[in-house]
């Protein structure tokens, strides 16, 4: 996500970045790219006019022309800038409400309302303990209640029953009874698609939410939308005075300029993602992270989080302790890819590590399989136990073996322990340099040398 | 009304329904256009209160257009053409809403086109498009106007992923008065296509139209699968589908490229559908599709209604992104 836009910086800046000063005329031409760039990320007019003159405010001045790396520096003060526009920080739900406490999903037609209705139900309750229910007020498109209610089983939560010809706002009220009276935490409401001019609908929607009070009141956005993000967010906010956003699509190609527009007129912050079609889907939308991710800067804290909840952790804490004894097998290597496997394959990490979209480009343009990961393991599965704890033991009679075992060749056993016995070096590495230099050059260097020997 | 797909020069009999829906598509389109373009035409007013077309002038305009999301590249090529002819003439408001409008339309006058539905039996018409665009409900829309003229219709469910689109498209198959055909939850959508055109060439079906689900185009495997739909059905039909129609959502910002792009590439997309034109997006990004990839637009979808899908009128279109009365 927002890849486009961060290579369309990225390239600016590495012209910069050979520059030894830069002049305002420097910063002109960058700006000019900058609006191009926002512009084809769909970033609504107005708002990009205002994010360069604030950019070009501070860049044109003494902190640059006296600064050893200007391009650097401009780099920075277009990330302050995204930050301050996207907000500094996550914004949790607010759930301080007496129980049930409604919330409604709001948007235009085919935004993902009602797929983001499910997940957000499910996350709720896995992540936050609650007991929720979903409630669909869409009696326009033919089958919403239905997809709604069958989404409402995925989750594993509640769904109102379907009274057919009841109105939308009777059903609010429904909903909010029978939440109440069966004990529910939240209750989801969820509206029929309708466009930003339609005054009808839109008095509507403005009547369920005089009845369910929301507690929050969140507007549903495709991210692939265009300049209109502005008026959507203008017309929705005003009618029934929005609390946050939710992002859909977001793990489409489309540059997501939209976000930046919609924060930027409403004041409101982004609250979640959607990221996939299945339920779980959905993910903490942390401005900061995604300003660094513009920038490529890498998403490092949600890799690590990311990391963390994948991980086994007794595992993790077994290898740690091999590795400290500067021992690693085929077992342990197994063990990684695995969870590499489990935290999105390479290009799930790529994409959260830091400098590394050229190479996660590279890696999209070779077509670079992540069935790789699986071939390997299965390579390591078709070895004996001795030969995975003792690798030296692999001579050309044995690769042909394991090459038939796991249908693979001997070349590409070779790349295995080839890249075996680079994380073998590095590992001594690290006992010599101690942990956290260590971190560093994996993080410098690990998981690109894995590929780069591809 | 039979009204956006092709007409026999026979059919005189509903050239006057045909009228009365240009009518009701040009009012729909100014009345669905309306805040959009009142914005764009304000704007525009706001420019040229008669004076010289300068560079100031020519910058705000580009301005407008790219509003409009049609791009920067295109706004400029718009604005260039504008430069070129009118630099430093005294112009007014509309003046340059007309030459704009006819700049646009000259873009879009080649790809407006409409579908030939007689040109096969079946006709075998495949719908796709990314996620919540609005196929299923073009697709309705569609099966509706072919029955009202009399064709044999054969709705096939082959989103078979999406909760409840299976139902969604039977309320539209009894709207429509027409078969469907569905499969089992998450069953393989190419078979069952190629299960479609068996039965439609058995019953003497008109028109086949296949539903899939929506796709985002970088998910090469969801890509591949309507790859596979297709090939399965060349199977029985060498020339199917005789129409796959990519279906755009209005409110699509830049994306709409990549759309097309990769749409075209992998599914040989032979036209467009622009859908959600009743909202206050503009729909811009056409006329720079139209521009990039020149593929026929034959339906623009104005509102919820059945009789809401309409042929697509470059000029009407113009007219009403540009706001000339």
């Amino acid at each position: 996500m927002f890849e486009s836009l961060g290579n369309k910086l990225t390239g600016i800046f590495d012209r910069l970045r050979g520059r030894g000063a830069l002049t305002e005329s420097d910063v002109d031409a960058a700006c000019r790219e900058i609006r191009i760039a926002l512009l084809e990320a769909d970033v609504a007019l107005a708002v990009a006019k205002d994010f360069i003159a604030k950019v070009r405010e501070r860049a044109v001045g003494q902190e640059v022309i006296a600064s050893v790396t200007p391009g650097q520096q401009v780099v920075k003060i277009v990330h302050d800038v995204l930050v301050e526009t996207l907000g500094a920080s996550a914004t949790p739900l607010s759930l301080a409400h007496n129980p049930p406490v409604p919330v409604l999903m709001v948007g235009l037609q085919g935004s993902g309302k009602t797929t983001s209705s499910g997940k957000l139900a499910k996350r709720l309750k896995e992540v936050e303990r609650k007991k929720v229910m979903l409630a669909s007020l869409d009696t326009r498109r033919p089958a919403a209640q239905e997809q709604l209610a069958i989404l409402a089983k995925l989750a594993d939560v509640g769904s109102l029953p379907i009274i057919a010809g009841e109105a939308p706002t009777a059903i609010a009220q429904r909903a909010i009874e029978v939440a109440a009276r069966e004990g529910y935490d939240v209750i989801i409401l969820d509206t029929a698609g309708r466009t930003a001019i339609d005054e009808e609908l839109m008095a509507e929607v403005k009547a369920v939410r005089e009845i369910a009070k929301p507690a929050e009141t969140l507007l549903v956005v495709d991210a692939m939308t265009g300049q209109d993000a502005l008026n959507v967010a203008e017309k929705f906010h005003a009618a029934v005075s929005i609390t946050g956003i939710i992002m859909t699509r977001l793990d489409g190609d489309a540059r997501g300029g939209a976000a930046l527009s919609m924060r930027a007129v409403t004041g409101q912050p982004i609250k979640f993602f959607g990221s996939g079609e299945k339920l779980d889907a959905f993910e903490v939308y942390h401005p900061d992270r995604i300003a660094g991710r513009i920038l490529d800067m890498g998403d490092v804290v949600s890799l690590v989080e990311k990391a963390a909840a994948e991980i086994d952790m007794a595992s993790a804490e077994k290898m740690a302790a091999k590795m400290q004894k500067g021992q690693f097998d085929f077992d342990d290597l197994a063990d990684q890819l695995r969870q590499i496997r489990k935290m999105g394959g390479f290009s799930g990490i790529m994409g959260m590590m830091p400098g590394v979209s050229k190479i996660k480009n590279a890696m999209n343009e070779a077509k670079i399989d992540e069935r790789v990961i699986k071939r390997q393991e299965a390579i390591i599965g078709s070895m004996t136990k001795e030969e995975r704890q003792n690798p030296d033991l692999l001579n050309a009679s044995r690769k042909r073996r394991i090459a038939k075992g796991s249908g693979t060749d001997v070349a590409m056993i070779n790349q295995l322990v080839k890249q075996y016995l680079q994380m073998r070096d590095m590992m001594k590495q690290m006992k010599r340099m101690g942990n956290k230099n260590f971190m560093r050059s994996m993080n410098a260097g690990g998981l690109e040398n894995l590929l780069g020997k591809r | 009304m039979f009204g956006f797909f092709k007409k026999k020069e026979t059919d005189k009999a509903e050239a006057q329904p045909e009228q009365e829906v240009k009518q009701g598509l040009w009012e729909k389109l100014k009345g669905g256009l309306s805040k959009s373009t009142t914005q764009l035409s304000d704007g525009i007013t706001g420019i040229f209160t008669k004076k010289k077309l300068d560079d100031e002038t020519l910058d705000a305009l580009e301005e407008l257009l790219i509003k409009a999301d049609m791009g920067v590249a295109t706004a400029q090529k718009l604005t260039a053409q504008l430069r070129k002819t009118r630099f430093g003439k005294d112009i007014t408001d509309h003046e340059i809403r007309e030459a704009l409008a006819d700049e646009i339309t000259a873009v879009l006058n080649p790809v407006a086109s409409v579908l030939d539905f007689e040109s096969a039996k079946p006709f075998v018409l495949l719908m796709v498009g990314v996620n919540g665009v609005g196929k299923t409900t073009t697709m309705g829309k569609m099966a509706k106007q072919l029955t009202q003229a009399n064709k044999k219709v054969l709705m096939v469910a082959a989103d078979t992923f999406r909760a409840a689109a299976v139902s969604q498209l039977e309320v539209w198959a009894e709207r429509a008065n027409c078969e469907l055909l569905t499969g089992a939850e998450n069953a393989d959508p190419a078979s069952l296509a190629y299960k479609a055109l068996e039965q439609a060439k058995a019953n003497g079906t008109d028109v086949v139209m296949i539903d899939t689900a929506g796709r985002l185009q970088n998910k090469a495997g969801l890509m591949a699968e309507l790859q596979k739909i297709i090939r399965v059905m060349q199977k029985m039909d060498e020339s199917a589908p005789h129409a796959t129609l990519l279906v755009l959502d209005a409110t699509t910002g830049q994306n709409a490229h990549a759309q097309v792009d990769v749409f075209k590439s992998l599914t040989a997309v032979s036209g467009l559908v622009l859908t959600k034109l009743d909202g206050s997006a503009r729909g811009g990004v056409l006329v720079a599709l139209a521009d990039v990839f020149k593929l026929p637009v034959v339906a623009i979808g104005i509102g919820e209604g059945i009789d809401d899908l309409r042929p697509f009128a470059a000029d009407a279109f113009a007219k009403a992104l540009c706001g000339v009365e």
